[in-house]
């Protein structure tokens, strides 16, 4: 049973890379996703996720497979819809999560076209996909940059971020703080998923963001120790899938995946804190916390 | 449209009244359109070109470059199949969305199936399970379903008898020009000939245990079987599933144990997996190898003869090179 568990990346350093790519990318994005959840931005995130393709599609199809130019042109494409939404939801009576969704429809039918002005059908798919059986040194510096500037930079905004979660209104009368974090945040969220999108691809990017931060909320109340858990769950799941993907030959990115979904799902049944579970022990005192979402 | 039938017609006629050897010459002075051919790929497109000379107009619908597993036809496509007279695939169940867009274009002409007649190579029976383990996507209109290998040029003699199907295809099509497109196939195959002859003595003069490359696109069964190779390929049969961890664990055992010390990048799969391989396995990146596409024009690969001067080169070239030592885990 151990060997099993530890022979896999004993022996390959495919397997080493691989889960080395997923604690980082757990890092950076599990305290995301948290932040995501508190402010009822999950699909905010996933909508994110398919804006930057058409950026790193144009990467792709300008300079090949490069590091650079795709990493590049998918936080250029991200962080313009991010703005535009912004600017949208600021000036218009139209709500964040519908500004989003228009533009990132936008940005997704752009890839497409660009895609297919170029004629030749070049193997997207595996843009889409990402290959985190293939990450590189440059890759895995990459995630692992991403993953440092976003712990730095969300402690340093920690608490407008918090407050302005709670009571949006109190920090806009404080002034600017509030626009500044939720940007930075913004950025946060587009870096981390342009660095997820290397090692599980566009359609999947979003998982580490969403799953593990999903998972945790029904373990423990603080949002420190929702951050923390999650980042667990991310690199638990990681393994796990890692793991069913070499012992079982399913194709890693969905064995990930499914294994951070199959641990959300197990938490929302038999977590202790607003789960199936804890709610049906004791629905009368927690009725509260379940409807807003946040503790008391 | 119209036209061309019309044209076609009066062609006819013409043949009816004149009759004999004098006909070719009095239509090829009134210099009549040529006739549009539609071929599958971009291989084809160039077999077609060579037997067709001038006589035919040939769109490729998946270009160079293009993959052929999987391709989503556009409407222009579609247009350009509805207005050609003669469209040439390869068969095998290799153009799994062809019916479809045959049906949706109303293609009214003649299909020429290029590799009527071989002798197709069965996939062998792993291959075949292991393709169809890992999460297919979209490859389930994929017709590598049935059992056989469709990348049947990949062997020069099969391409040979292409050449004589397009060749016959196109004459019923058009017999006005028959001798034409007899004349321009039996000059095609002779280099074709030639070219098979010079890739057999290349290969014949390597030692047997340089024989064993891996390729990321499993397309070279027919390429191995006639030349004497054995091809390991990094995923199954198709180019759009993404591998499991376990396939390339053992992948990786493999190349350490036969000592493979070459490892090929084709122009339509992801390199990053091979990169990987490299990495852990000491073996060399050998160069591009053309599997179901040609090169534009600038490649290395524009035609169908280069293409197979090219992937002998390159493969020559990685076989040959000093195996280098196992490295040190």
């Amino acid at each position: 049973m151990i060997s099993e568990i530890s022979q896999p990346f004993a022996d390959y350093g495919f397997m080493r890379r691989a889960l080395a790519g997923c604690l980082t990318l757990s890092a950076g994005a599990a305290p995301l996703g948290t932040i995501l959840l508190l402010r009822r931005m999950s699909l905010v995130g996933d909508a994110m996720s398919h804006a930057i393709l058409p950026g790193a599609a144009l990467g792709y199809l300008l300079f090949g497979l490069s590091l650079t130019a795709m990493t590049l042109g998918g936080l250029l494409a991200g962080v313009l819809v991010a703005l535009l939404a912004g600017v949208v939801t600021r000036h218009t009576a139209l709500r964040e999560d519908a500004s989003f969704a228009g533009f990132y429809l936008i940005s997704l039918a752009l890839g497409v076209l660009l895609i297919s002005l170029r004629g030749s059908n070049v193997d997207l798919l595996h843009v889409l996909f990402g290959s985190v059986l293939a990450l590189d040194d440059p890759t895995l510096l990459l995630t692992a940059g991403i993953a440092t500037a976003t712990l730095l930079a969300l402690a340093l905004i920690y608490r407008p971020l918090i407050v302005e979660c709670f009571d949006p209104g109190f920090l806009r009368l404080l002034g600017r703080q509030g626009a500044l974090a939720h940007a930075v945040f913004m950025l946060l969220l587009v870096l981390n998923l342009v660095g997820g999108f290397h090692s599980l691809g566009t359609l999947m990017a979003v998982a580490f963001v969403v799953l593990p931060a999903a998972a945790a909320r029904f373990w423990v109340r603080s949002v420190g120790a929702q951050m923390a858990l999650a980042m667990a769950a991310g690199v638990l799941g990681s393994v796990i899938g890692l793991l069913v993907s070499f012992h079982l030959g399913i194709a890693a990115s969905a064995a990930i995946t499914l294994s951070l979904g199959a641990l959300y799902a197990l938490s929302l049944l038999a977590g202790t804190h607003g789960s199936v579970r804890a709610h049906r022990r004791r629905s009368a005192q927690d009725s509260v916390w379940l409807k807003t979402g946040v503790s008391p | 449209m119209n036209h061309l039938v019309l044209s076609r017609r009066g062609l006819l006629l013409a043949t009816a009244a004149v009759a004999g050897a004098t006909a070719s010459a009095a239509v090829a002075g009134a210099a009549p359109p040529r006739l549009p051919v539609v071929a599958s790929f971009s291989i084809l497109a160039d077999l077609v070109r060579e037997v067709g000379g001038d006589r035919v107009e040939v769109t490729a619908l998946v270009g160079a470059d293009g993959d052929a597993h999987v391709f989503e036809p556009t409407p222009r496509q579609a247009r350009q199949l509805q207005q050609a007279r003669v469209l040439v695939t390869n068969g095998l169940g290799f153009e799994a969305w062809l019916p479809r867009l045959k049906s949706a274009a109303a293609f009214q002409g003649r299909e020429i199936v290029a590799s009527a007649g071989i002798a197709p190579r069965a996939l062998p029976a792993s291959t075949h399970a292991h393709g169809h383990a890992h999460s297919h996507g979209r490859g389930h209109d994929h017709a590598h379903a049935g059992t056989v290998d469709p990348h049947a040029w990949q062997d020069v003699r099969n391409v040979i008898a292409y050449v004589n199907n397009i060749a016959r295809g196109l004459a019923q099509a058009d017999p006005l020009h028959a001798d034409h497109y007899r004349r321009r196939a039996s000059d095609y195959v002779a280099r074709l000939e030639a070219l098979d002859g010079r890739i057999r003595a290349e290969f014949a003069a390597l030692p047997a245990e340089r024989r064993s490359v891996v390729a990321t696109h499993d397309a070279f069964g027919y390429f191995a079987q006639a030349y004497g190779l054995r091809f390991i390929a990094v995923r199954g049969l198709s180019t759009e599933s993404e591998p499991s961890a376990r396939d390339l664990a053992r992948l990786i055992g493999q190349v350490r144990e036969e000592r493979i010390t070459a490892l090929f990048v084709e122009n339509i799969s992801d390199p990053r997996l091979l990169q990987q391989l490299a990495r852990e396995t000491g073996a060399a990146v050998g160069g591009r190898l053309y599997s179901d596409a040609l090169s534009p024009a600038d490649g290395p690969a524009p035609t169908y003869i280069a293409m197979m001067q090219s992937n002998a080169a390159v493969l020559l070239k990685a076989l040959a090179a000093v195996a280098p030592a196992m490295p040190a885990r």
